[in-house]
């Protein structure tokens, strides 16, 4: 149906792609976006289907946050489509997006610093109360069971990414690794269809990027979707299903690991031709 | 762990109203007790840094124009119920709002018959008239951030007071004098009269600890969390399902309806009401109490704004007066942004031999 997309080179390869009947949860359709006049996300086009872990990989500066913003309402596109679900999104503000089932987590990680880490993944769970202004000043009835189960919810996911010990602390006591954490669980605790993670292995040691990994399978297992932006290739070439990448906001290669590995574009663009090298001296 | 857990939650509302009563027993023993009427017109003012404790200390918004909503709702219904509405009289809507008691038919001064609307019409109309400006303000500024919301608040300020001078309906430069009593209930009338004093003293006590226990409430609720997240990192806030826009709005009209609030009680408790109200000076003395009661610490910004305003309103610091409340906004943000009370209630901890959390982390590590 769009030319854009059914020229993608791996389009009808590998396993999760095979059946083309299945609806694409996210699709993303020549969606541009410059700033002055970078073109910092340029005419990219891909899709991601139900239950995949789709990467999203690409040098310093290559557009890939962009594209998350863009996708989650941050910014606007320039040009584009941009559809979750078979709905258009594209211009709806970030909250609309929420709702309708993607969360993120972000680059930097974005806590609420004046808050504790449970209150932090409380603020998840906004979106599945009801409670307004009044009903919470006058406590309406209902009001403190509501705020129970806020609590509960919040409390299994800081279970889920096993931080439940440190609930009571200021998100501001947390050293990098565990904010990016309690930023997954907060994200998780909105109950997305589909999760966007930007770079949650940076700053971890090899054995939490190793219980990270198991966490993003389990997550998967638990129906979500995720789409990956992840600058340690042999993390995520172990865990998508499919990868993106981009160069220069532009997608250059798309299909399953195997094969982008051995892409001479792919391999051209990360300098010496080993990826795992070429990430190791990017992030110094 | 944690001594703020252990406290029972009514407990700090039961120990401000026995200070609160307290008080005017010591007043009474000590035949001070005509000090209750500037002690009241401090707690009708803390009503206002209450809102703006919530509209700056949690949500993070900037008003420096939150007298002008004390002054719209205070001269709404000084105007209201002073104003002769007889020339109505004889229409047929006149007639119908009579029936519905909007107006009432009195004697003024002179002893002459006249027409005006009664203090609980004149309140609503107020609080109608706080709401669609506060609206039609906050929708523009709020897409605005840090010094340029307050300089648009300010500027908002800026023109009330103006055309409160230059309107003859304002009493302009004098203001309004003469506003009636409002009878609340029964009894109960918010009047300026010796004979009330206590019982008004009374009433202000118990409306601003129900705002506190409505306000804290909403605080420790999904409300609350949103408005500081909104506070701490909007884009995150928004892409967690807030509708940021919108709470950022709510949260200024809720904080505009308290300045209102307050302005309609203090305007029939004084009996009138002055330009100088929706003044810059005021605005910005507004939110050095509130900087100076710890901005975000609702119980803080109540205590430290009465006290204050009841300094001032005696007299003690003379005709530094302006100047005392702009010095102390300097030297609360400068030395302690958090406002004084975080350092002492540190200090108070410490000296009980408790530890918050966050010390106990940094002891760990
Ligand atoms: N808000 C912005 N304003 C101006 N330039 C931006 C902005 N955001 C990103 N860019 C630019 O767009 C390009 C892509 O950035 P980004 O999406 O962050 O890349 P990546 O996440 O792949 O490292 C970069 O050159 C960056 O400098
Ligand atoms: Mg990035």
């Amino acid at each position: 149906m769009n030319p854009a997309l059914s020229s993608t080179p791996f389009a009808s390869d590998g396993p999760s792609t095979a059946s083309t009947a299945v609806q694409p949860l996210l699709e993303v359709e020549n969606v541009r976006r410059s700033f002055g006049g970078l073109v910092a996300v340029d005419g990219v086009s891909f899709r991601v289907l139900p239950g995949q872990i789709k990467g999203l990989i690409g040098p310093n500066g290559a557009g890939k946050t962009t594209l998350f913003n863009l996708v989650c309402g941050l910014l606007r596109p320039d040009a584009g489509r941009i559809a979750f679900q078979g709905r258009p999104i594209e211009g709806w503000k970030p909250y609309r997006i929420a709702r309708a089932g993607i969360s993120r987590t972000f680059q930097n990680p974005s806590l609420f610093l004046q808050m504790n880490v449970l209150e932090n993944v409380m603020v998840g769970r906004h979106r599945r109360a009801r409670r307004g202004f009044l009903g919470c000043a006058l406590r309406l009835p209902g009001q403190a069971a509501e705020e129970r189960a806020i609590r509960q919810a919040a409390m299994q996911q800081l279970e889920v990414v096993g931080l439940a010990h440190l609930a009571m602390f200021p998100a501001g006591s947390l050293p990098f690794g565990q904010r990016r954490l309690v930023e997954l669980a907060r994200a998780l605790a909105t109950e997305p269809r589909m999760l966007l993670l930007d770079e949650p292995a940076s700053g971890l040691n090899t054995k939490e990027k190793e219980d990270l990994a198991d966490l993003i399978r389990q997550i998967r297992d638990r129906g979500i979707t995720l789409l990956l932006v992840e600058h340690d290739m042999s993390l995520v070439m172990r865990l998508a299903d499919e990868i993106v990448v981009l160069h220069h906001g532009a997608r250059i290669a798309e299909g399953p690991p195997q094969v982008i590995q051995n892409d001479p574009t792919v391999i051209n663009v990360y300098l010496g031709g080993n990826l795992d090298h070429a990430t190791s001296s990017q992030e110094s | 762990m944690n001594l703020m857990r252990r406290i029972p939650p009514l407990l700090p509302f039961l120990l401000c109203a026995g200070v609160m009563v307290s008080l005017q027993q010591l007043m009474r023993a000590t035949g001070t007790q005509y000090c209750l009427t500037q002690l009241t017109m401090s707690l009708y003012y803390a009503i206002v840094v209450m809102g703006l404790c919530l509209l700056m200390g949690h949500a993070g918004q900037v008003s420096l124009g939150h007298g002008a909503f004390f002054a719209i709702g205070g001269y709404t219904s000084a105007v209201l119920t002073t104003h002769n509405f007889s020339a109505w009289g004889h229409s047929s809507l006149g007639g119908w709002l009579q029936q519905g008691r909007v107006l009432i038919a009195k004697e003024d001064v002179f002893g002459n018959a006249i027409l005006t609307v009664s203090p609980w019409a004149a309140f609503l109309a107020a609080m109608l008239l706080t709401t669609l400006v506060a609206l039609l303000i906050g929708y523009p500024a709020l897409r605005l951030r840090g010094h340029y919301l307050a300089m648009a608040t300010l500027g908002f300020g800026l023109i009330v007071s103006k055309l409160l001078v230059g309107s003859t309906l304002t009493g302009a430069a004098d203001g309004i004098n003469g506003v009636p009593p409002w009878p609340l209930a029964g009894s109960l009338t918010v009047t300026g009269k010796t004979a009330a004093r206590v019982q008004n003293y009374y009433i202000a006590c118990a409306l601003v600890l129900l705002l506190l226990l409505l306000l804290r409430n909403l605080l420790r609720s999904r409300i609350g969390r949103a408005l500081q997240a909104i506070h701490d990192r909007e884009t995150a806030a928004n892409a967690m399902g807030i509708n940021t826009a919108a709470y950022k709005l709510k949260v200024f009209l809720l904080s505009a309806w308290l300045a209102a609030l307050a302005g309609v009680f203090f305007t029939h408790f004084t009996g009138g009401i002055g330009p100088s109200e929706a003044g810059a000076f005021k605005s910005v003395r507004y939110v050095a109490l509130a900087a100076a009661g710890g901005m975000a610490n609702l119980w803080g910004v109540t205590v430290v704004s009465t006290a204050l305003n009841y300094a001032s309103l005696r007299g003690w610091f003379g005709s530094l007066d302006n100047a005392v409340f702009g010095i102390l906004l300097i030297v609360i943000i400068t030395l302690a942004p958090q406002g004084p009370l975080k350092p002492l209630g540190a200090w108070l901890r410490r000296i009980l031999g408790l530890r918050n959390l966050s010390e106990e982390r940094l002891e760990r590590s």
